[in-house]
């Protein structure tokens, strides 16, 4: 990608974080509740990202591993006890620790083969999640209740407040972690696995090593994505963590646009969103439009699709390409005017 | 013994279901990467308009083949009208596409048709074969149909100009375009084709799990699979994984697990068998040129 200009990159890195700061004190209730699971969504789509988009590697399980995170949770704050503030971090590393596991079979794999064993892992997740055996630890069908989380140290905070102010911190820390692994020479190392896998073991890439480590990562990512949502909906259940899950996180990375870590956030407001959108246009058409979401939701996604192919990423890189040119071009017509203004012009413009 | 033997016969009728399904992925696979998540809605939406042909009066077989033309110029008109824009987006796009037009089949079939579960009639009638109770007749009218469906298919790549065109388009466009195959129209018939393989798919499936907007969903799974587990190149391979998935899911459901937990063992022996033969059981290895 071409070197961003710094000061219109902070800009928006800036406003971002001020329209997210602000949200608790403007929105509340349900908004707030949509706005928290809009961030647990980005996180787990981070996750999905580094997999799919850094690494190559196709995932149609990733509610597998957000459902190990949420149960996983649930049973350290029920069962156990635990904090949450414990809790969460636990069940992503046992999620790393299983995405690790996942990834040596997935090595053996290429493309749709790599599709179907993760495919299979998302339809197995709740029928094992409702198993008899394991009935004591993850209450069967019934699933989990839990106690939300009040805001500590006497802080004036509502409950929503409070959990939403978490997964923005967890969000946060997770894209700088994401931004700073795929900037590094492990991102490097992904991509060109993704890109050249013969000519990276050339160079001395252990891929085995990354692509395993890198499932184990992206695991961790949907794992704590999963144990927040446990604690903002307060509740897990096996229907919650189907497939219909793992398709959610892969339109919601097509949509973002895969290798953009900025743009999960926009996959992660579609996805939450659009289907509510679309759920909204059965109520005001009454029972008789119970076919509505699905067809308006089938139709946007299409149309999305065919509106920005590479997905919001794409649209935000073209845009930027063309503001670029727009003002090298501006600098052009000045040029001759001001030799000094020129120069600097020139510096500027990639 | 018996028990057996009608486990054997239930998981051959779905097996042969789930052979013709994966035979349609098989087809658009082929030509294009691509996994298609609506062809088990487009085959739901089939079947729907054979029941409205039979409720209005048509004979079974007659119904039968209108629907079976029907699908495939529909399926030729969604891969010249939905599909084809998507042409050179990356290839998950398009299986975003995919996703996004089997919701709108899913809503389209309960507009048109309701949510309501509603009976199939089968052509072969549902009395025990030769009174043996060990296959009913529309079980082994299915087996049936799925081996006629298999050897059709079979003979039109095989000895057909235009079966051979189709392959070579699907092998290699950029040779097949010198040559003079119009490699977009075939790759528009592969979806036609696909679309009649799988309406005859949901018309065999029908008597047996019942018509609603839902019903390909498990269906198109076991497809799934079983064309990986064949080989996903490999068209008899796939059709061969969709008997073995048939058989072995009623298999273990009855003997090893119960039938919670069936489809999860289903799948953990299929990842089995392909950490052992990575490219399915037919599947050709994949070999990179550096």
């Amino acid at each position: 990608m071409a070197r961003r200009s710094g000061a219109s990159w902070i800009i928006v890195v800036l406003a971002v974080a001020i329209v997210a700061l602000a949200i608790p004190f403007v929105a509340s209730g349900y908004r707030l509740y949509q706005g928290a699971q809009v961030l647990i969504l980005a996180i787990a789509l981070l996750g999905l990202n580094l997999l799919t988009g850094f690494n190559g590697q196709i995932s149609l399980g990733h509610g597998a591993f957000f459902a190990i995170g949420g149960y996983g949770t649930a049973i350290l704050i029920v069962k156990l006890g635990l904090p949450y503030w414990a809790a969460i971090p636990i069940a992503g590393v046992v999620c790393y620790g299983a995405g690790f596991l996942f990834g040596f079979p997935a090595l053996r794999f290429g493309g749709l083969y790599l599709a179907l064993a993760t495919f299979a892992l998302a339809v197995a997740t709740p029928q094992i999640l409702i198993y008899k055996g394991f009935d004591a630890y993850t209450g069967g069908s019934m699933g989990l209740q839990l106690t939300r989380p009040q805001a500590p140290f006497g802080l004036r905070l509502s409950g929503d407040q409070w959990l939403y102010l978490v997964c923005l911190a967890f969000a946060a820390a997770l894209y700088w972690a994401a931004s700073n692994l795929v900037r590094g020479r492990i991102g490097r190392a992904l991509i060109a696995i993704r890109d050249q896998p013969i000519a990276a073991e050339a160079m001395g890439v252990n891929a085995a090593l990354f692509k395993t480590s890198c499932f184990g990562v992206s695991a961790l990512y949907a794992g704590v994505a999963g144990g927040l949502s446990a604690i903002v909906v307060g509740f897990v259940s096996p229907e919650s963590f189907g497939l219909p899950l793992s398709l959610a996180f892969l339109v919601g990375l097509v949509v973002g646009g895969l290798g953009s870590l900025g743009g999960m956030l926009f996959g992660a407001l579609f996805i939450e969103f659009v289907p509510n959108i679309a759920d909204q246009l059965t109520v005001s058409f009454g029972e008789s439009a119970k076919a509505l979401p699905g067809a308006v939701y089938g139709v946007l996604l299409i149309l999305v699709m065919a509106a920005m192919p590479m997905g919001a990423a794409g649209v935000a890189r073209a845009a930027a390409r063309a503001l670029a040119r727009a003002r090298a071009a501006k600098v052009e017509e000045d040029g001759g005017a001001d030799a000094a203004a020129n120069c600097e012009g020139k510096g500027e413009s990639p | 013994m018996s028990e057996f033997l009608h486990l054997l016969g239930s998981g051959l009728a779905l097996g042969g279901i789930y052979a013709i399904m994966a035979l349609a992925l098989v087809m658009i696979y082929q030509a294009t990467q691509l996994i298609n998540f609506a062809q088990g809605e487009m085959a739901m939406f089939s079947t729907y308009v054979a029941w409205k042909l039979m409720d209005s009066g048509w004979p079974y077989w007659r119904a039968f083949a209108a629907t079976v033309i029907v699908s495939f110029i529909g399926g030729l008109i969604i891969e010249r009208v939905v599909v084809r824009p998507f042409a050179r987006a990356p290839i998950l796009t398009s299986v975003i596409v995919s996703i996004g037009l089997a919701f709108v089949f899913n809503a389209l079939a309960g507009y048109l048709y309701g949510y309501s579960v509603v009976s199939f009639d089968s052509p072969f009638g549902d009395r025990p074969l030769f009174g043996s109770g060990y296959m009913s007749a529309h079980e082994a009218g299915a087996v049936l149909v799925s081996l006629c469906v298999l050897v059709v298919v079979y003979a039109f790549f095989r000895f057909t100009p235009l079966g051979l065109a189709m392959r070579a388009a699907a092998q290699n466009p950029v040779s097949s375009r010198l040559v003079g195959i119009r490699v977009g129209w075939m790759l528009a018939l592969g979806w036609g084709l696909a679309a009649a393989i799988g309406s005859i798919a949901g018309m065999m499936a029908a008597p047996i799990v019942y018509l609603d907007p839902n019903m390909m969903f498990g269906i198109l799974l076991y497809a799934f699979a079983g064309a990986v587990l064949g080989g996903i190149d490999n068209p008899f391979g796939a059709a061969f994984g969709g008997f073995a998935v048939g058989v072995m899911e009623n298999l273990v459901g009855a003997y090893v697990v119960g039938p919670e937990v069936k489809l999860t063992v289903a799948l953990a022996i299929i990842i089995a068998v392909l950490v052992w033969r990575p490219s399915g059981l037919f599947g050709r290895r994949l070999v990179a040129r550096v």
